[in-house]
């Protein structure tokens, strides 16, 4: 290979791109030597090429937005038509549940029933105190570990008296810790708790929802506690985390998904 | 979706690079890139597996890039083939970041499929093989188009910058 072959354009662009092996580069240089034209030409342009890198150099560097990260966008691609739908489900179950208020309430009044219809608030509130104790937590996090997360789930199924799941959130990059019981004004609460590769945590929260139907997300956020909350058949659900609206809603989007492919009567397995 | 996170993220910074240095635009760029890695996602498991990945990356951006070109007929009424030779050739950047001595406003005097083989061989150190991939042409078109994309750098920049942008019209 390295004997009389001329040089030729695809040589010389090999040179300039450091691509030749030492055989055929000596060969060049030999060439470039002896044609001063093309030699000074051949240094230009790899000036030029060194320009440019170190001009676009800086894109390179700068960190990756969220938004291109491949956890998010495999999150988000299956989220547009989903949303759509869950949107409208749940403005229509916002109005049952209006119409259903506005018989009732005359009813709770007269029966000392005048509870205020706040159950996200009060569901996201206690799910961001939960947070905030236990995922600080280094030695005892969860009361049962993912590494019987049968039992774990049956459990807090029967304790709240609703089949659970505990969603798998690899795709987003969080992987189950475990969970537990938590007590929630006069009925008991769950919570799992989840991990991704560098330390951060999120929880899922979820307790019977003060309404049936289902509701569309809320988002709260408290002292960088970010929560988004709703209702779906009869239970609460809060997934809360340090971690930024889009991330959670992506996160809080995945589970809502889950539950829907899950539906009833699958919805007791795992 | 682990494995394609750990094959995919580390060539998005270059794909980053190689948008912005198309569109020139931080966010017009990542939107690029976005849609590049949708659609890389999607098509994940049609993939050829003795195909290259960043070969098959590179050439869905740019197709992209061509097509968003294509649809945006930004460029007035009168948009013919021609339109493709000379994409986009950029008036400059509002904010007044590129300066006319910028080795990139060689880079805008170049015909695109010059100026794309330039970029992904010079700096994105695409090998000559997968350049010719994801350009989808000969081997020997990588190296007559470089050598070509090469040789009018250096003359804009020899003969200065007026007679280029007169032409660029």
């Amino acid at each position: 290979m390295t004997d009389e072959r001329p040089i030729g354009e695809d040589d010389l662009q090999a040179y300039i791109d450091g691509r030749l092996m030492p055989a055929r580069r000596e060969e060049v240089e030999a060439y470039l030597a002896a044609n001063p034209t093309a030699a000074a030409e051949t240094a230009l342009e790899a000036k030029h090429r060194e320009a440019l890198r170190a001009r676009l150099a800086f894109k390179a560097s700068e960190p990756i937005p969220a938004r291109l990260r491949v956890a998010n966008l495999m999150g988000a691609k299956r989220r547009a038509p989903r949303f759509r739908l869950a949107s409208v489900a749940a403005a229509v179950a916002w109005l049952a549940i209006g119409l259903v208020c506005g018989a009732l309430g005359s009813a709770w009044i007269r029966d000392g029933h005048l509870r205020p219809f706040t159950h996200g608030t009060n569901a996201a509130g206690d799910a961001i105190t939960a947070y905030r104790t236990y995922v600080t937590e280094r030695l005892h996090p969860v009361e049962v570990a993912a590494d019987q997360e049968a039992h774990l789930v049956q459990w807090l199924s029967r304790r709240l008296g609703k089949p659970l799941v505990a969603p798998n959130l690899n795709q987003n990059g969080y992987r189950l810790m475990g969970g537990r019981l938590l007590p929630a004004g006069n009925q008991p609460a769950a919570m799992f708790m989840y991990e991704d590769g560098r330390g951060n945590r999120l929880t899922l929260y979820a307790r019977s929802g003060d309404a049936e139907g289902s509701t569309a997300f809320r988002f709260e956020n408290q002292d960088g506690v970010s929560a988004f909350s709703w209702i779906d058949d009869g239970l609460s659900y809060v997934v809360a985390g340090r971690i930024g609206r889009e991330d959670l809603l992506t996160v809080a989007e995945t589970i809502y998904k889950q539950f829907e492919s899950q539906a009833p009567p699958g919805r007791s397995k795992l | 979706m682990d494995e394609i996170a750990s094959l995919i993220e580390p060539l998005i910074p270059g794909l980053r690079r190689y948008a912005w240095a198309l569109l020139r635009d931080d966010e017009a760029a990542d939107d690029l890139v976005q849609d590049t890695l949708e659609r890389a996602i999607a098509r994940w498991s049609q993939r050829r597996h003795d195909g290259d990945l960043k070969a098959w990356l590179f050439a869905i951006e740019r197709n992209l890039f061509l097509n968003g070109i294509r649809q945006r007929k930004r460029r007035g009424p009168h948009v013919g083939a021609e339109a493709l030779e000379n994409v986009p050739a950029f008036a400059g950047d509002p904010d007044g970041s590129v300066r006319m001595d910028d080795i990139i406003t060689g880079l805008d005097a170049l015909p695109e499929e010059q100026r794309s083989v330039l970029l992904l061989v010079g700096v994105e150190d695409l090998s000559y093989e997968q350049a010719a991939q994801a350009l989808d042409v000969p081997l020997g078109t990588v190296m007559s188009r470089l050598s070509r994309a090469r040789k009018k750098m250096r003359q804009f920049i020899e003969v200065g910058r007026s007679a280029a942008l007169r032409r660029v019209k």
